[in-house]
């Protein structure tokens, strides 16, 4: 170990503290800001009591939580029911490792990077991380014991492992433009202006990936493992106070985290203008973290924004939605960046060309489905889980 | 200890420190982890999943004890590939993973249409080939 | 002891106990997580053998995937109670362990040899250090072994048709 320098080890503490401080403190935030801007856009206020714009609501939340008894019902599973709140809440903070959150500082001569780990296999880390999101949900589901709980935990697991497909598909795009599985590197890739970042570029794969995240985020419109007018509250039924919390807190770090992977991988990083090489060596550092800070500030509203703007889908609606049409774009977007590519070398005609393949993907899906005419009745969700659940392994 | 039975081994073979099998991370002075315990970690893996096959008579759990099978053969192939320093070893754990993607999927497959008919999944009980 | 010996006993003892963890406990749940806890030491082995793509891989694909299935399907048959007739009688049992073991000293014995073997030795002594990345592996993947690589597809496609042919209910034709 002698041979790592000091420099490295203090900076990479330092790093790591602000890091999680700031994820935590993030959660706070979103947690004020979800219920401020849902009260806006509900025409109501929300929480204005507690501190100056009710900004300390999450803290009387928090103490709130800490000092409710924890109860432990007795007839769940013990030891998975007191795990499944860390094991939803680990993956959800050790993410964030290999994103790069801005350039680079100068401190007494030494080049620090703005991440904690610039590892080789970057995306496929972030990835293989997002995958074990759902062992804290389908755990806590079944050590409650409790029939609605184990119904969430199904419904989620089998929807996680359908959108995890499309997360990793979406990408495979701009690993062909980048060739590399870097974050830093992909995010260094992309151009200073808007029009060189990826989302223009990979337009359909951006919107599949972002849906895709949606659903792995399990929010509203995807919510369908604690929907409460069917589930109760679905996989948490059974918990309350802090390990309550713990499945809260860690729905918001997925929030935070997966917006930050989406700044990183289709918006620029912390690109913006140029504006982020202005000043010296200190300032163009932090610059960039602002930078990247706004971004990802503004793509979390648009979570919100969802949230209150659509609906719950139905179980099949949302297996469609997964199967039919973002699988086939984020393949289609796979096949014709490969080939226009390899072809043109232009990113002009492979941003057109995926536009167009996408169109006419959804265009031939939808056919097909309109000529199917489906039966309007709901099937029963759970006779449909098992063939979904084991095609995902493809 | 283990420093200990390393050295009896390097210099059983005649073999000095630096010549080193396996890169590491960590760059240049150190000890490297010789192929052997690698391979014997593999072994001892691979017993546990054949013990697991031999002891128990859930289904399930027999095929996790599969799995664990295919994984020690990954462990050998991963290791293996690095002491030849070539990359083909992990290709074949590639296979390997997607061999062993089709087949959970198919068996697990089974086991669902099995409980379905039978409501059991002890394969001491299904052990006729009526439907 | 440097860090590689140390990860290395580390790694190697957690995935040892989960293994054996897998196979003893009683609930198939717990032996599912036990087993998720072995793939998860193993990746740390990959990484420390410097396969960095297949740890990823691996944890993608066995704790991402297949585990999550095994979960599914225990908590969609409802084993639970069914698990405790898993066992056998002491007598096999005992035999089974034995048995094990003496495969186990086998193995062991095959690995400590391994060295001796001339074809392992002689590529060890060139010593090549170099890290293999997912450059390494796609370009072997796609050149030498494409045509293992199609057919790797096929088994795919075999196995989702099989899946979807054993789930699917007569009568369930429509839709």
């Amino acid at each position: 170990m002698e041979n790592f320098p000091l420099v490295l080890i203090i900076s990479s503490i330092v790093k790591i503290l602000i890091v999680v401080h700031m994820l935590l403190i993030g959660v706070m935030i979103m947690i004020w800001s979800e219920r401020r801007v849902s009260g806006w856009m509900q025409d109501r206020l929300g929480p204005n009591r507690v501190g100056p714009q009710g900004l300390l609501q999450p803290v009387a939340d928090g103490l709130k939580f800490l000092f409710k008894e924890d109860l432990i019902p007795d007839h769940v599973d013990k030891p998975l029911y007191v795990l499944a709140p860390a094991m939803l809440l680990v993956p959800a903070l050790i993410t964030v490792a290999v994103v790069p959150f801005g350039s680079s500082i100068t401190v007494l001569g030494h080049e620090i990077p703005l991440q904690i780990a610039d590892i080789n296999i970057g995306i496929l880390y972030v990835l293989a991380i997002t995958s074990l999101g759902v062992y804290g949900v389908v755990l806590g589901a079944w050590a409650s014991n409790n029939k609605y709980s184990l119904l969430g935990g199904l419904r989620s697991s089998a929807q996680m492992i359908s959108y995890e497909l499309t997360l990793g598909l979406g990408i495979i795009g701009i690993l062909m433009l980048t060739s590399s599985l870097s974050l830093r590197e992909i995010a260094t890739t992309q151009g200073a202006y808007p029009w060189q970042w990826n989302f223009l570029i990979h337009f359909p794969a951006f919107l599949a990936f972002t849906t895709a995240m949606f659903a792995e985020t399990n929010r509203l419109p995807f919510d369908l493992a604690e929907a409460e007018q069917e589930l109760v509250a679905g996989y948490h039924t059974e918990y309350s106070s802090m390990k309550f919390a713990m499945f809260f807190m860690a729905e918001y770090m997925n929030m935070i985290v997966g917006s930050a992977v989406t700044v990183t991988l289709f918006l620029g990083g912390w690109h913006f203008f140029g504006l982020e090489n202005m000043g010296g060596p200190v300032w163009s550092g932090l610059i960039s973290f602002g930078i990247f800070f706004l971004k990802t500030a503004i793509f979390l509203f648009v979570f919100i924004w969802v949230r209150w703007t659509l609906p719950r889908f139905r179980y099949d609606q949302l297996m469609n939605l997964g199967w039919k049409f973002l699988l086939p774009v984020a393949l289609s977007s796979i096949v014709v960046t490969g080939i226009l590519w390899i072809t043109t070398h232009s990113r002009l005609i492979v941003g057109i060309g995926n536009v167009v393949a996408a169109f006419i993907v959804v265009s031939i899906v939808a056919g097909l489905l309109v000529m199917k005419t489906p039966k309007p009745a709901i099937q029963d969700s759970d006779n449909r889980l098992t063939p979904t659940a084991l095609d995902a392994i493809e | 200890m283990l420093q200990a039975t390393i050295t009896l081994q390097l210099y059983k073979g005649g073999i000095f420190i630096d010549r080193a099998i396996m890169p590491t991370t960590v760059k240049g002075k150190g000890f490297y982890m010789s192929l052997e315990y690698y391979l014997i970690l593999s072994a001892l893996l691979f017993t546990t999943g054949v013990i697991g096959v031999l002891i128990r008579r859930n289904a399930i759990i027999i095929f996790m004890c599969i799995e664990l099978m295919l994984n020690a053969a990954n462990l050998a192939f991963v290791a293996i590939s690095r002491s030849l320093g070539e990359a083909t070893g992990q290709v074949f754990v590639f296979f390997v993973m997607t061999v062993a993607a089709a087949e959970v999927a198919i068996g697990l497959a089974i086991i669902v249409s099995v409980f379905k008919h039978r409501q059991t999944v002890n394969v001491d009980e299904v052990n006729s080939l009526k439907g | 002891m440097n860090a590689e010996q140390i990860l290395f006993i580390l790694f190697g003892a957690v995935s040892l106990i989960g293994a054996i963890a897998v196979i003893s406990f009683r609930h198939p749940i717990y032996s599912a997580l036990s087993l998720i806890v072995t793939f998860f030491a193993q990746a740390g082995l990959f990484v420390l053998l410097g396969a960095h793509f297949v740890a990823a891989v691996q944890v993608i694909v066995y704790a991402g995937a297949i585990m999550v299935l095994f979960l599914f399907v225990i908590m969609l048959l409802n084993l639970g109670t069914l698990s405790v007739q898993g066992a056998i009688g002491r007598k096999l049992k005992g035999l089974a362990i034995i048995l094990g073991i003496l495969f186990a000293a086998e193995g062991i014995y095959i690995a400590m040899n391994a060295l001796n073997d001339t074809a392992v030795a002689s590529a060890e002594s060139t010593g090549a250090t170099i890290t293999t990345t997912t450059y390494d592996i796609g370009e072997l993947l796609f050149s030498k072994y494409l045509l293992p690589f199609e057919v790797t597809s096929l088994i795919l496609l075999a196995a989702l048709i099989g899946v979807i042919v054993l789930v699917k209910r007569e009568g369930q034709e429509e839709n």
